[in-house]
């Protein structure tokens, strides 16, 4: 009995210890600045810019992984091929390699030195100190956590369903859309905030491909660098409590209903 | 009507060889085996659901082999049923006919006659989850049939009902046999279910055939000890055939008519077994006598195991027999069985 007492307080002490860690900083980031603070933080067109801007390319990194990632986690999901592990530790790669690596490692291909970096200037595209840089980092990391949950999503699908729905007479397509994707899409979404909340989060990446435009996180860093803790907190609690009420809603909008027996 | 050729499938670590399967317009067709024997994938290689390595498949004599699932007029029912979860009793039904280019009132009057005849009525705007599994599979049934499919298969469709439903949907699927078109391939791992059915059949063992025919036919004369076994021959014995006589060790067993000399089985069913205390002067040519080492019930019935010399014979007897003849184990018994009840193969 004593034992178990023990391991009893022992774990929740443990999951005390933890929540204190991850909301003590927090709570004091979010309880620092002054109302009046906050208020003149927003207003600043150069805050306001960098928000829109990091929530934009977030969303459209996000947009990019579900219309690049929803046929490879399929594929991944269904079916068993020869170098199958070797793909997926190509999806894992970008969550393993610290983030200044990323950035470096995009100039490098986008940049003039590379025949690929030629091609994309040769279109007009410009990748360095661009928004269109920035949505490739922010991709970039976010495809990962965008694929793994949709693939989980297909997972849960059983491979049956849609075999039963083509012998009924629906192509692949049709399957598709009918069954497959409204049994998955509640894991796509889910994969799509954890994309974006990825994407949003980016810093180490993005500062090396585009110091400007700025995103929050690097106006943020600037704001510390130049100007001190207390004149970047309020950038900080904007940026959190902006990007807390978009994905409550959105998890508040994929709650599963049950339905009535 | 259908017609399986040649037919090899690599799926990884599983294979089919060489499977061959005749199956006529509006018939019920069989395919029984241990589980792991390929059953499944058969079926779903005849859907197109999975692609053969070589061989073909024919209905009538377009060859279908290569033609995607939603073309060949083939309906699965799984032993999951595989309902549509997000979709409501008549939604899950209705499926098939958004993709049917025949006349949409005949659909829709096709499908109030399944909800009729499957005693569907009242359960169309509810959710599979909240059926229960004798409802879930009548729904998986009518969904088949509404696209008046060419040809149904069944995988498993009573293993997972209890007894009592089990009955009751035996006597569904003769019912829709009689009023469907529909050549139905059904698959089971239990004997005794397929001997109630009726029809044809064949026996399927680690990815080929083993023995197909009628049903009477492999109860009757196994090919094989893996069919000898599967359809509950439990007295199977390697012997030494001299003519007439089958050498099992050091006892003689009468087969009544000639045999090629050599090593050879014999197979008799427990219910040909007859049991009595006392010597018995009958047309029974084979009698033994015998200890009972061990009783078995098997719910109305008993499996008396009984050992003559070395060797162990099973025979069935009702619970009735059972105290009548005071049947205890340790007790000695004479056993006889006719030379007609002997399978040698």
């Amino acid at each position: 009995m004593m034992r178990k007492d023990f391991f009893f307080w022992g774990t929740i002490a443990c999951a005390v210890t933890v929540m204190a860690f991850i909301t003590l900083p927090l709570i004091q980031l979010l309880t620092a600045p002054s109302l009046v603070m906050l208020k003149e933080t927003i207003v600043d067109k150069d805050v306001l810019n960098s928000i829109v801007l990091s929530l934009s390319a977030a969303g459209i990194a996000a947009l990019i992984s579900f219309v690049l990632g929803t046929p490879l986690a399929y594929l991944l999901a269904r079916h068993e091929f020869r170098g199958k592990r070797l793909v997926e530790g190509i999806i894992d790669l970008p969550i393993i390699i610290p983030h200044p690596v990323v950035g470096i490692a995009i100039l490098s291909v986008t940049g003039r030195n590379h025949w690929f970096g030629q091609l994309l200037s040769e279109w007009g595209i410009r990748i360095m100190g661009s928004v269109t840089g920035i949505i490739t980092v922010m991709t970039f990391v976010a495809i990962p956590f965008y694929i793994k949950a949709a693939k989980e999503g297909f997972d849960a699908v059983s491979p049956r369903l849609e075999n039963v729905s083509r012998s009924l007479g629906a192509s692949m397509t049709s399957t598709f859309f009918r069954i497959t994707f409204p049994l998955a899409w509640r894991s796509m979404l889910a994969g799509i905030i954890m994309a974006s909340a990825r994407a949003i989060s980016e810093f180490g990446a993005v500062v090396i491909v585009a110091y400007h435009p700025m995103i929050a996180p690097v106006m943020i860093y600037e704001r510390f660098e130049t100007y001190g803790l207390k004149y970047s907190q309020p950038v900080a609690v904007w940026l959190i409590g902006i990007c807390l009420v978009l994905f409550l809603v959105l998890r508040i909008l994929t709650t599963k209903q049950k339905r009535p027996a | 009507m259908i017609s399986v050729e040649n037919l090899h499938i690599d799926l990884g670590e599983f294979h089919l060889k060489d499977i061959s399967l005749d199956v006529e317009k509006n018939e019920f067709f069989i395919i029984m085996g241990p589980s792991g024997s390929g059953k499944t994938i058969l079926l779903e290689t005849i859907a197109g659901l999975v692609q053969p390595k070589a061989g073909c498949i024919k209905i009538g004599t377009e060859d279908i082999t290569h033609l995607p699932p939603e073309k060949r007029g083939i309906s699965i029912v799984y032993q999951d049923y595989a309902l549509f979860p997000h979709l409501t009793v008549v939604e899950n039904i209705r499926y098939g006919l958004h993709f049917n280019k025949e006349d949409k009132a005949a659909g829709e009057s096709r499908l109030r006659e399944l909800l009729m005849l499957l005693n569907l009525e009242g359960l169309e705007k509810r959710y599979p989850e909240t059926l229960s599994g004798g409802e879930q599979q009548r729904v998986a049934m009518a969904r088949a049939l509404v696209v008046n499919p060419q040809i149904l298969l069944l995988d498993e469709p009573l293993s997972a009902l209890d007894p009592r439903l089990r009955e009751e949907f035996r006597l569904l699927l003769k019912q829709l046999q009689k009023r469907t078109t529909a050549t139905i391939l059904m698959v089971t791992h239990d004997f005794s279910e397929a001997l109630a059915l009726g029809g044809r059949g064949a026996v399927m063992n680690a990815g080929r055939i083993e023995q197909m025919g009628s049903m009477e036919d492999i109860f009757q004369r196994p090919k094989s000890t893996m069919v000898a076994d599967f359809v509950g021959m439990k007295n199977l014995f390697a012997v030494t055939i001299d003519y007439e006589i089958a050498h099992i060790g050091d006892l003689q067993v009468h087969l009544g008519r000639g045999y090629s000399n050599g090593e050879h089985f014999i197979a008799i069913r427990p219910e040909d077994i007859v049991l009595s205390a006392e010597q018995l002067h009958s047309s029974m040519r084979n009698s033994f006598n015998g200890q009972i080492v061990q009783i078995i019930s098997q719910g109305f019935y008993y499996e008396i195991h009984i050992v003559v010399g070395k060797v162990i014979f099973c025979a069935l007897v009702t619970k009735g027999a059972l105290l009548e003849m005071d049947l205890q184990e340790g007790r000695e018994i004479f056993l006889f069985f006719k030379s007609t009840a002997i399978h040698t193969f």
